[in-house]
């Protein structure tokens, strides 16, 4: 017995090792661009314009952009996303049909993002005449969020007790009434914490945006959703890779207005989710 | 009847977003496979699947698919084999041995590591990771296969742990317990009894990290050296398949026989991970029940 008791201290050491290698990582990445880059975070960088091949200045047409894509991809893809949910929920039946979209979920959840780059370039850019725009990388963004907005939407959506329904088909409501007064108002919580969720993956992503929409230099604010924008993700991936003898300190500052914008954002979903945990009546 | 008639609209919108997302998969699938017949029709299958040089811009041009596939491969394999044992170490740790006030701050530590941009680690393997391991094993340059897969290790471990978690926290609490009435410590049970219930869990937590791991761009493309060769070793240059169109496509001439074949590296990927999610979903299902 007790040989059994050594070894499972041994082996419950190793776990935590094991997890400690993990956390002290996520920790130190954490770290390392805040402290190289919380100095260079200015009013000015966040406010300006990037200056002399982006050497000098700001980034603010690179926030602007990505605030401007993420609204763009939600617009898009939680009508979408939340509908195709409810579908899949409150009116599937157990077919084909429904087999197939649900298998198209997995399938869109797992395509890499650059093949969704390619994608949206041929359908957005080319096909569609969209042009490297706004609208085109909102479109690939949207689509690109779609299998979350829907994973969470349906959680959600079952979530909610079956006799919620049952009563309110009782009392001689219709589908669609009961879905719109019994069961939404009861999953939005859930929806929104994945929106978000979501929406803060894309805010993050640079594939798909490459040939989309994503401007290398462009130092003013887009004017229509035909207009090409700077984006945070990939103004990183400009300034560490394409620019000689860039200041390291304003890629790091670049690096952490991005994680901080990400983080922000995903803060928002987990106080919803608290909050309305707290609320939730059965 | 107005009332009729707008429930009609939405509940045919509905149906419609349902249809919306197959319609996605399909055309997703149909313009990588119209534009890499365009090639085909002009270069030989076999030649692009089993070419051995990947060189676009030579003449003539040749479109070898082996050295991007191969990149693929031994990022992707040194990238599963660090982060397998670890993430699933850590979500057993998580599971079954953690304190309760513990368990929280590991997993909002895991949402956040899930959370970070890939370009923003890409740009950490450039100023750190890579000059660091250049020096730590004498290296010709630190950006190889190798700072690569630690990358991707590390940006996979969130889908493997959360994954692997889920699966090893819903095997049924009778198990356990029957385990304990035999006299079981909670390491036997853990290895014995929990570990082998979950495994169609973990099986689908480790394919979901590969898809993941396979189709990651901006980290590869920024710190794996960008050399479309066959690589010897992990620690050589090399370039994925995923870091080949995004690297390449800005460059091409719409139309060109290397626009097309980028299209077709667009496939091989597409396919490859469908069939790896495909298993992952019925390794999930069968978790499951």
């Amino acid at each position: 017995m007790n040989a059994a008791r050594i070894r499972q201290k041994i082996a419950f050491f190793v776990l935590a090792v094991a997890t400690l290698l993990i956390v002290i990582p996520i920790l130190l990445t954490i770290f390392y661009i805040v402290k190289n880059g919380i100095s260079a975070v200015t009013w000015a960088f966040i406010t300006q314009s990037p200056r002399n091949g982006m050497k000098e200045g700001g980034i603010f047409p690179a926030i602007v952009g990505t605030i401007v894509l993420v609204i763009g991809t939600m617009l898009f893809s939680l009508p979408v996303g939340v509908l195709s949910a409810i579908y899949l929920v409150e009116y599937a039946k157990d077919n084909f049909f429904t087999r197939l979209i649900k298998l198209s979920v997995v399938n869109l959840s797992g395509i890499p993002s650059i093949v969704y780059g390619l994608f949206g370039f041929t359908l957005f850019v080319l096909l569609m005449g969209f042009g490297t725009s706004i609208l085109a990388g909102s479109l690939t963004l949207a689509i690109m969020s779609l299998p979350v907005i829907i994973t969470a939407t349906k959680e959600a959506l079952e979530s909610v007790p079956f006799s919620f329904r049952e009563i309110s088909f009782s009392l001689g409501a219709t589908r669609w009434q009961t879905i719109r007064y019994c069961v939404l108002p009861y999953a939005i919580p859930g929806i929104l914490t994945g929106t978000v969720l979501s929406l803060s993956r894309a805010a993050g992503e640079t594939a798909p945006i490459l040939f989309t929409v994503a401007a290398f230099y462009l130092p003013r604010l887009p004017r229509s959703v035909f207009d090409q924008v700077m984006a945070l993700p990939y103004h990183l991936y400009v300034i560490s890779t394409q620019v000689p003898n860039m200041p390291m300190e304003l890629s790091f500052a670049t690096g952490f207005v991005l994680i901080a914008l990400v983080f922000i954002m995903n803060l928002v979903s987990i106080i919803l989710r608290a909050h309305y945990r707290k609320k939730k009546l059965w | 009847m107005f009332r009729r008639i707008s429930e009609k609209i939405i509940e045919s919108c509905i149906r419609l977003s349902g249809l919306l997302v197959i319609i996605f998969v399909f055309l997703i699938f149909l313009f990588l496979l119209k534009d890499s017949l365009s090639l085909f029709g002009q270069y030989a299958v076999g030649e692009f699947l089993f070419g051995r040089n990947w060189l676009p811009i030579s003449e003539p041009p040749k479109f070898g698919i082996i050295p991007l596939l191969l990149g693929s491969i031994y990022v992707t394999v040194g990238a599963i084999v660090i982060c397998v044992p670890f993430g699933v170490a850590a979500a057993m740790f998580i599971a079954e041995v953690a304190p309760h006030y513990l368990k929280h701050i590991l997993k909002s530590l895991v949402e956040i590591l899930a959370s970070i941009p890939s370009v923003v680690l890409g740009f950490i393997g450039i100023v750190w990771l890579g000059p660091f391991l250049r020096n730590a094993l004498n290296l010709n340059t630190g950006m190889c296969g190798l700072t690569g897969s630690l990358l991707l290790a590390f940006m996979a471990l969130p889908t493997i742990i959360t994954i692997s978690e889920d699966a090893l926290v819903s095997v049924p609490r009778t198990y356990k317990e029957a385990a304990f009435g035999l006299g079981a410590t909670h390491w036997q049970t853990l290895w014995r009894i929990i570990l082998p219930s979950a495994s169609s869990g973990i099986i689908a937590a480790v394919m979901l990290g590969i898809g993941r791991v396979i189709g990651e761009t901006m980290v590869v493309m920024m710190v794996t050296g960008n050399a479309p060769v066959i690589p010897k070793s992990i620690l050589e240059p090399l370039r994925t398949l995923t870091a080949t169109i995004a690297g390449e496509m800005g460059e091409t001439v719409g139309g060109s026989e290397h626009y097309f074949a980028l299209f077709a590296v667009g496939l091989v990927l597409f396919i490859i991970t469908f069939m790896i999610n495909f298993v992952a979903d019925v390794c999930m299902r069968r978790s499951k029940k």
